[in-house]
């Protein structure tokens, strides 16, 4: 039974995980940048939700509204102004850009919202479910996190694969100047890019900060960091990777961290990732690209 | 004398010796300040770290620059080398009373272990590329950090003690040289100035050597195209492995002299944070450019502490000089006007 | 051409240092015609970064210390500025040199302790006078090998409130069963717990759970408190910040758990956080030498100044930098400083004065200090009751 306890804390976690996994592997995938802000737009998501609730107290699901809205802009925002000049250059200044619009983002939060935590309030729901005589609790907000992730990755998969944008993002991945030349619009496909993995940021950070309440400037950088990691464990690019990278990623560190030690656990979950990464070099579920001469 | 100074500027040599002439004037020129003028506390203090940082930017320059693989774990090898520097240096106090020599030999072993270290993560580098390598070098440096942690480490009249993730240590006097997440304490501090000039000059002159010999442009021609260099008979797996280790071997050098400058050093230090600060210096330094590199690492290093009077505000200033430097070097139409001026400029002298 | 741009760049570093150059040396206090005498009171901490809370409220407290002083008649006048170091020992060294080169003459030392311990032989060698308001590790003040005298402290030394929690718990929690989550990561909570688990072992408190959490995992608690349950634990010792805390008590307030909890000075500040359901604080027990709902004179004063100012309550880092302030004016008054003071035995003077003399403020009566710089005073266990601390004893 604890085990079970240890096994649905973990599936949480993951999913959370998975979420903001998500984000970045569409941006990866998509602009083949790695998004180090991504982790600031989850913060900014979080505020965003605080404020409107705590201070002007409007209702739940318009909170939640508010803060997807406001980091779909932020994200487009940002993709304009820092990214888009940077199309041809190398991956590298774009990530070192990335960095400094992250760094950017956590001082402006510190100066605006203080430095000190707040506590992120009940938004969604409080209760638990009782199963077993008691025995094993599971939190609503654990059942919503774990279906919200599903619903996510099977819309964003039927999206991908089913609308004309979706076509388009496709083939922006695949090759860029082609789909140049068949008439897409590279631009505006990489905007909506940044606006689903920002928007998805937001709902990520409204299931974080509801899990584990704690809101504070520097919130996004730590989950961002695991969540790339996740991304590249499934193999980054591929949706599904994502999902099951983000899960396998909180369930390992939940359970060594039950059964093997908590001072060590981050590096033995990393050791199991560069193990995993040994054996399956290009992630769990990611493709094997052939590089043609 | 005409000769040598044509093939000390030759195209082929020009940039080794305009950074080891970068570096000794510097030298020169910061040691004749302090001893005439004098030079102010805050700038002395910078002098030993910037040493260090150039250090570390040269060497990751060397994995990601030279050999074209992202590494996100820099900081691992810094560790490695600045921990193994403060037990040697601790434990030889007594045997070794001259700090030159405990400092020569500190660095050494800094350097030796962080090597191995650095041959033995070589292993998934060349079967991994691209940002699962990436990934795996920043889960590199997230596990030493997290070791360096859980280590408690002493010595007394029995020898040297060791134990894991709890603190079993009972020295009978004796000295603790790591305690978990206290690091190390009441280090002596013996690097100096002089000392990170000479292993500056050492990393450009290995730098250098290597670049400019066999294996150095069989580097380069694996990072410009793998298959083209295989097809020739290139071995790009001892290759990369060797850019891999002398990269580690030099961090773990300035490691070592990092962790012998202050005394204390705690293993937090060494986090993600400080290896994409690393990765900062050599991005901006243009990647490949050595001499890049020194500058960007110099000016980015003293940059925070110039804009201390903003307060509140610095760390906000810092951010978005990263990315108005980033807009600016990339701009397509910007390089154009900068280059026509530029041509402009010197037409005139080249003429003559 | 690039060469050429690249020495002139070069050059103009070097000249930078130059222009800079040349400031040093502690040059006195200024001084004016009607007797009273400014003295440069330095001082580093977090002020960017996730540690910036504590930095801003050492500043901000000591602000309204130093703004008192200089508005009142006193013939001491304090010139106030603070460095930032982004709680690290390397950025450490470069805040201290800054201040330094300023003409720092007494020093409230650093407010975190892993950039205090970096600076600590600095103070010494530059016999500059330095009492720290919250860096709390004993590294600060003296090592294995040697004291440094002119370094005092304000707070509870960690190994000081590591034994006296154990203490508390054997004499007024002996039949319970103790569980302890603590940073590994972090200086402070290790500090403590590493004396606490000695202290407790040989005062036969019963610890059947060790969970740590580092900077890296400090999101999800729910697997140490699954296990301490599963321990059969009825009381979780917290020797952790605030913030984690919160977390913790929601976590296990969520999976039905309810142990009593027992934290350290560190857990002052939970019931101010901003949308914190003080609820899940009840029956939290704490050592911590600051209330900021006590009724004494001195500290209604200081609380409303500070609310008044900054808008928050006063946490413990903010009450002891206040009292730093305060306590530094007292010992120059004491020594008799005023104009043309021997400036190089002003060191000496205050440490022969702080180990004699006894100091009333905020966070504690009759205060005085040791040799080895720590201070002397009792830590004072409180329990929080219907959303305020109420004496435990």
């Amino acid at each position: 039974m604890t085990f079970l306890t240890y096994l649905i804390s973990g599936l949480a976690l993951g999913s959370v995980y998975a979420i903001i996994a998500l984000g970045y592997t569409m941006v990866y995938g998509i602009a083949k940048m790695l998004n180090f802000a991504h982790g600031d737009i989850i913060m900014a998501g979080g505020y965003v939700a605080f404020y409107a609730f705590s201070r002007f107290g409007l209702p739940g699901g318009l909170c939640i509204i508010l803060s997807i809205l406001f980091s779909t802009i932020l994200g487009v925002v940002i993709e304009r102004l820092a990214y888009k000049p940077l199309r041809q250059a190398s991956s590298l200044s774009v990530l070192i850009t990335a960095i400094g619009v992250s760094y950017f983002l956590e001082n402006a939060a510190q100066l605006m919202f203080g430095s000190d935590t707040k506590i992120f309030p009940t938004i969604l729901t409080d209760g638990s479910l009782k199963l077993f005589d008691g025995q094993l609790t599971i939190s609503y907000l654990t059942i919503i996190t774990i279906v919200t992730c599903i619903v996510i990755m099977a819309g964003l998969t039927s999206f991908i694969n089913k609308t004309k944008i979706g076509k388009a993002m496709r083939a922006c991945a695949e090759d860029k100047g082609a789909a140049q030349l068949m008439g897409i619009n590279i631009n505006t496909t990489i905007s909506i890019t940044f606006a689903i993995g920002s928007g998805l940021a937001a709902i990520a950070a409204i299931l974080l900060c509801s899990t584990y309440p704690s809101l504070s400037p520097t919130l996004g950088s730590m989950p961002g960091i695991k969540a790339f990691t996740a991304a590249v464990f499934g193999g980054i690019g591929s949706i599904p990777g994502a999902l099951l990278g983000g899960l396998l990623l909180g369930i390992i560190e939940n359970l060594t961290k039950a059964y093997i030690s908590t001072q060590l656990s981050d590096a033995i979950v990393f050791t199991v990732l560069i193990v995993v990464l040994l054996i399956k070099p290009t992630g769990l579920l990611g493709k094997k690209e052939n590089v043609k001469v | 004398m005409k000769n040598i100074f044509n093939n000390l500027f030759s195209k082929k040599n020009r940039s080794r010796t305009i950074s080891f002439l970068m570096v000794i004037v510097a030298y020169i020129l910061i040691e004749v300040i302090m001893n005439t003028v004098g030079m102010s506390r805050l700038f002395k203090s910078l002098l030993v770290p910037v040493c260090c940082y150039i250090i570390l930017g040269l060497s990751l320059n060397l994995v990601v620059g030279i050999s074209g693989e992202l590494s996100l774990g820099h900081a691992g090898f810094m560790a490695i080398g600045a921990f193994t520097a403060v037990c040697v240096s601790g434990f030889c106090a007594q045997s070794i009373p001259n700090d030159i020599l405990r400092l020569a030999l500190s660095v050494l072993c800094g350097s030796i272990v962080s090597g191995i270290f650095g041959f033995i993560i070589s292993v998934p580098v060349l079967k991994l590329s691209g940002d699962y390598l990436a990934i795996v070098t920043l889960a590199f440096g997230q596990i030493i950090k997290s070791l360096i942690n859980n280590v408690y480490l002493g010595f007394d009249s029995r020898g040297m003690q060791f134990s894991f993730v709890t603190n079993e240590l009972k020295l009978e006097g004796g000295k603790m040289l790591l305690s978990g997440p206290m690091g190390a304490t009441d280090t002596a501090k013996i690097s100096n100035f002089t000392s990170g000039f000479v292993l500056i000059l050492f990393t450009l002159y290995v730098i250098y050597s290597l670049i400019n010999s066999k294996y150095g442009r069989a580097i380069m021609a694996a990072r410009d195209n793998r298959i083209a260099a295989e097809s020739i008979g290139v071995d790009i797996s001892k290759t990369k492995t060797l850019a891999f280790v002398i990269s580690s071997v030099l961090a773990g050098m300035a490691g070592a002299l990092y962790a012998l400058n202050y005394s204390t050093l705690q293993p937090a230090k060494f986090d993600f944070n400080t290896s994409i600060l690393i990765l900062v210096y050599v991005v901006f330094g243009g990647l490949g450019n050595i001499n890049g590199t020194i500058i960007a690492t110099t000016v980015l290093y003293i940059l925070p502490e110039l804009l201390r009077s903003l307060q509140d505000y610095r760390m906000l200033m810092y951010a978005i000089v990263l990315i108005v430097v980033m807009q600016i070097t990339n701009s397509a139409t910007l390089k154009q006007t900068l280059e026509k001026t530029t041509k402009r400029f010197f037409k005139k002298g080249e003429a003559q | 051409m690039k060469k050429l741009l690249v020495v002139l760049l070069s050059v103009l570093c070097v000249l930078t240092l130059a222009g800079c150059g040349s400031k040093g040396g502690n040059e006195g206090g200024g001084e004016t015609g009607d007797g009273t005498v400014t003295v440069k009171l330095g001082g580093s901490g977090p002020l960017s970064g996730d540690a910036k809370v504590y930095g801003e409220a050492v500043r901000n407290a000591a602000q309204i210390a130093v703004d008192e002083i200089n508005a009142s008649d006193s013939k001491i006048k304090f010139e106030f500025r603070m460095e930032d170091d982004e709680a690290d020992g390397e950025k450490a060294v470069s805040a201290y040199s800054t201040l330094f080169d300023w003409g720092m003459q007494v020093s409230m030392f650093t407010v975190t302790s892993g950039s205090g311990a970096a600076v600590a032989s600095y103070y010494d060698e530059d016999k500059i006078f330095a009492i720290t308001p919250s860096g709390s590790s004993t590294a600060l003040v003296y090592t294995d090998a040697k004291n440094y005298p002119g370094n005092f402290q304000m707070c509870f030394t960690d190994p000081n409130q590591g034994v006296a929690s154990a203490d508390y718990m054997a004499t007024n929690f002996a039949d319970k069963v103790v569980a302890v989550i603590y940073k590994s990561d972090d200086v402070y909570s290790a500090g403590v717990f590493e004396k606490f688990k000695a202290e407790a072992a040989a005062k036969g408190v019963n610890v059947v759970y060790e969970g740590a959490f580092t900077d890296d995992s400090s999101t999800d608690f729910s697997t140490q408190l699954t296990a301490a349950k599963d321990a059969g634990a009825d009381l979780v010792f917290l020797p952790i910040y605030y913030q984690p805390a919160s977390t913790i008590l929601k976590q296990a307030n969520d999976m039905g758990y309810a142990p009593v909890f027992f934290g350290v000075d560190g857990m002052d500040g939970i019931l101010t956080l901003e949308g914190f359901d003080t609820s899940l604080a009840e029956g939290v027990y704490l050592l911590t030498p600051f209330a900021a709902d006590a009724t004494d004179e001195a500290t209604v004063h200081f609380v409303k100044a500070y609310q008044d100012k900054y808008g928050e309550t006063p946490n413990q880092f903010a009450a002891d930098a206040y009292d730093v302030v305060y306590a530094i004016k007292q010992a120059l008054e004491n020594i008799g400083y005023k104009e043309g003071y021997a400036t190089n035995g002003l060191c000496e003077a205050l440490t022969a004065e702080f180990t004699s003399m006894s100091f009333d403020g905020v966070t504690g009566l009759n205060m005085t200090w040791a040799e080895n710089g720590e201070v002397s005073k009792a830590p004072k266990a409180v329990v929080i009751t219907n959303g305020v601390y109420v004496s435990a004893n």
